[in-house]
């Protein structure tokens, strides 16, 4: 069963989820988002204690104007889990998320061991530009985030009516509320300096990539396996960038090879 | 009322199946479209034509700056307007403007203009625009939901630049300097006066209304669509307890005078079709990055300055785009009765004369802007001290210019001789 709660932390009232047992582990979500009926969330909980903080601006929670830049993201990441009352839970990020899993770990090497990077943002290749999710418009975005475009349309629009203008005004909003903190480490460019900083992370890491990502081209993962000593490949054939919801069971597994 | 030929300066060499083959219009428009050979041209008419409007007596010249876009070749709108502070006599230089969030330092467009204002010998208006979304965010980089709080500095730096006489330090979020010092400083005192272009962003009047700052709205729907956001602002106006003042405020009006309404259609309605389907293609995903405008704004239901009618203009005839006021054309007669009826609708004292469209030629354009000049604009002028009498003399919002001005040319034709140089310069010894 996962939970909504609120935790204070120094820059904000935080949301967060929060359900299952066992080993504690924090996921920090994506660009787009989570929300409680996430099916990435449900596996975790069979055998974590997840917790999943909502950044300040996502889903019902409040903005926090004074978070502008990297160092403000990962700083009040490290405020959440401190606030939460844990240490050295599983770290794991996805997209956006995990760029800030990885700052957080490369700025406090002593404080995660364990870290899994789901198609993280951060980094940049000129051979291998990420395509500008600030000018995708919803009816391209399938394309760019699924394996299976048809079937993640099917996913992003169940429940919506898109011909409601309410559904507009509320899109428009949410997009400017969360997209616009997202822009903050993302925009125009995602990346902040992380790679001059990964050579820090001590953890145990592990990367888990779509085959066909194209959003985050698997470049990356190499990339990242280069910079991140103790780390491992996994990847997962037949998924894109939302490979967490495409091949929730394999994510999860490879997860757990972190122990 | 103060009226200002504004040229947006657009590419005239767009093909016919510019939206078919073309995603946008802005920010990835395509290079090969432009030809800087041709340009030549391009650049030196349109200045040619805003030194006519100053030759006819308009009270001001406009430029602005886009960049990466097809209806707007000015990326520095200060290098058009330098050329016109030495080329045209009377006229206002008006900026609308510089968008002041993307010049680093801010204090850059501080400089720039008192250089414009000193030239021209006070002469400027200054436009502190945001900057459009595409301009801003996409082309230029800013963090959109970083844009305003940026935009809000670069001001406050530049007006304490002007205002400050001695050295002083800055230590902004996004601007440090250890030695401000403004040189060159504006003619105009304490500042140029200012105008923001605004879109609707509800914060914008606040920030107009503190600052006696005029608002002009610069939208390319026309009028009629403009009532909801110019009462929006006036209702503001009224609600903070400061006057009315028609000055307050600017429109920008699409303006095209023919002989009669008949010829206005026959001459221009091809480049009004020019500018509404080809220069404002402009691709939805650029049009506002998430976070560029605030959720306020978003809430009031104003769309983006951008976003066509339903069904987009390619569905708009003439007739469409002149009864709905999109563009005001026709007969002198007609056109005098629409601009009436927008200045007393909007109660606007600034009007932004759009008179060049789209791909018109010069002689076109030339000959409406005459007509307008001549049979329109005196009656209009004459109107204002019956509907607005207490603000005729209102100059808060417009420019102060030195009596005594010189303009280009004040040179002697020829360099004096050795013997001149003698006589004058004995003459002064000897005193």
């Amino acid at each position: 069963m996962i939970g909504l709660k609120t935790v204070q932390a120094p820059r904000a009232a935080v949301r967060y989820f929060e359900g299952g047992e066992g080993e504690p582990l924090v996921f920090l979500h994506g660009a787009g988002g989570l929300t409680a009926e996430d099916p990435f969330l449900a596996a975790l909980a069979q055998t974590h204690h997840v917790y999943a903080p909502l950044i300040p601006g996502y889903g019902d929670s409040d903005e926090a104007p004074e978070i502008r830049d990297m160092l403000d993201f990962t700083l009040h990441s490290w405020d959440v889990v401190e606030a939460l009352g844990l240490k050295d839970p599983v770290l794991v990020g996805h997209s956006m998320g995990g760029m800030i899993a990885a700052e957080m770990a490369a700025i406090a090497p002593n404080d995660v061991s364990r870290l899994a990077l789901i198609a993280p943002a951060g980094l940049w290749d000129d051979a291998h530009p990420v395509p500008d999710l600030f000018s995708t418009l919803p009816f391209e975005m399938p394309a760019l985030l699924f394996h299976d475009a048809a079937a993640g349309a099917a996913m992003l629009t169940a429940g919506r009516n898109v011909e409601d203008p309410n559904f507009l005004q509320t899109y428009l909003v949410t997009n400017a509320r969360q997209l616009g903190m997202a822009g903050r480490i993302l925009f125009p460019i995602p990346e902040r300096g992380l790679q001059q900083r990964l050579y820090r992370i001590k953890a145990k890491a592990v990367l888990i990539w779509g085959d066909s990502d194209r959003l985050m081209p698997p470049a990356y993962a190499h990339a990242f396996k280069k910079g991140i000593a103790d780390s491992r490949l996994v990847s997962i054939p037949e998924a894109g960038h939302m490979v967490i919801v495409e091949k929730t069971a394999a994510v999860v597994e490879a997860i757990a090879t972190l122990g | 009322m103060k009226f200002t030929w504004f040229n947006l300066m657009p590419w005239p060499y767009l093909p016919d199946d510019f939206r078919e083959t073309n995603r946008s219009v802005w920010v990835d428009i395509d290079q090969a479209l432009f030809d800087p050979v041709k340009s030549h041209q391009v650049y030196n008419t349109y200045m040619d034509l805003l030194e006519y409007a100053d030759a006819l007596g308009f009270d001001g010249v406009g430029v602005n700056e886009h960049h990466q876009n097809g209806y707007g070749i000015m990326p520095s709108p200060n290098i058009i307007a330098a050329g016109l502070a030495r080329r045209t006599k009377d006229a206002a230089i008006v900026v609308l403007g510089n968008s002041i969030a993307l010049y680093n330092p801010p204090i850059r467009v501080a400089e720039e203009f008192a250089m414009l204002d000193c030239i021209s010998g006070g002469r400027l208006v200054a436009g502190f625009p945001v900057g459009t979304s595409m301009d801003t965010n996409f082309c230029y980089g800013q963090i959109p939901s970083l844009t305003r709080e940026k935009y809000q500095e670069a001001h406050d730096l530049i007006i304490k630049a002007w205002t400050t006489r001695e050295p002083f330090a800055w230590n902004g979020r996004y601007t440090k300097l250890r030695h401000v010092n403004l040189w060159p400083r504006p003619i105009q005192q304490p500042h140029p006066p200012v105008h923001i272009p605004g879109g609707g962003s509800v914060e914008t009047y606040d920030f107009c209304i503190d600052n006696t700052y005029s608002y002009s709205y610069l939208s390319f729907s026309g009028y009629l669509r403009a009532q909801a956001l110019m009462s929006g602002y006036w209702k503001r106006v009224e609600e903070r307890g400061v006057d009315k003042s028609p000055y307050r405020a600017g429109f920008a009006q699409t303006i095209l005078v023919a002989d009669t309404d008949e010829e206005a259609e026959r001459l221009y309605a091809e480049h009004v079709n020019y500018f509404y389907n080809r220069c404002l293609h402009v691709y939805p995903g650029f049009a506002d990055a998430p976070g560029y405008r605030t959720i306020k704004t978003i809430q009031t239901g104003a769309l983006s300055q951008y976003a066509p009618p339903r069904g987009g203009y390619a569905t708009l005839s003439w007739k469409d785009l002149v009864e709905g006021g999109h563009v005001i054309a026709g007969s002198p007669e007609t056109v005098r009765q629409r601009m009436e009826e927008l200045i007393k609708g909007l109660n606007v004292g600034n009007i932004f004369c759009l008179m060049h469209v789209g791909n018109m030629p010069a002689d076109k354009c030339m000959y409406s802007t005459k007509l307008f000049a001549e049979k329109v604009m005196p009656k209009l002028k004459a109107m204002f001290p019956d509907w607005a009498p207490e603000w005729a003399d209102d100059n808060r919002f417009w420019t102060s210019p030195l009596k005594d001005r010189v303009a280009s040319g004040s040179l002697p034709r020829q360099a004096p001789s050795a013997a001149d140089l003698a006589r004058t310069y004995a003459l002064e010894a000897g005193e």
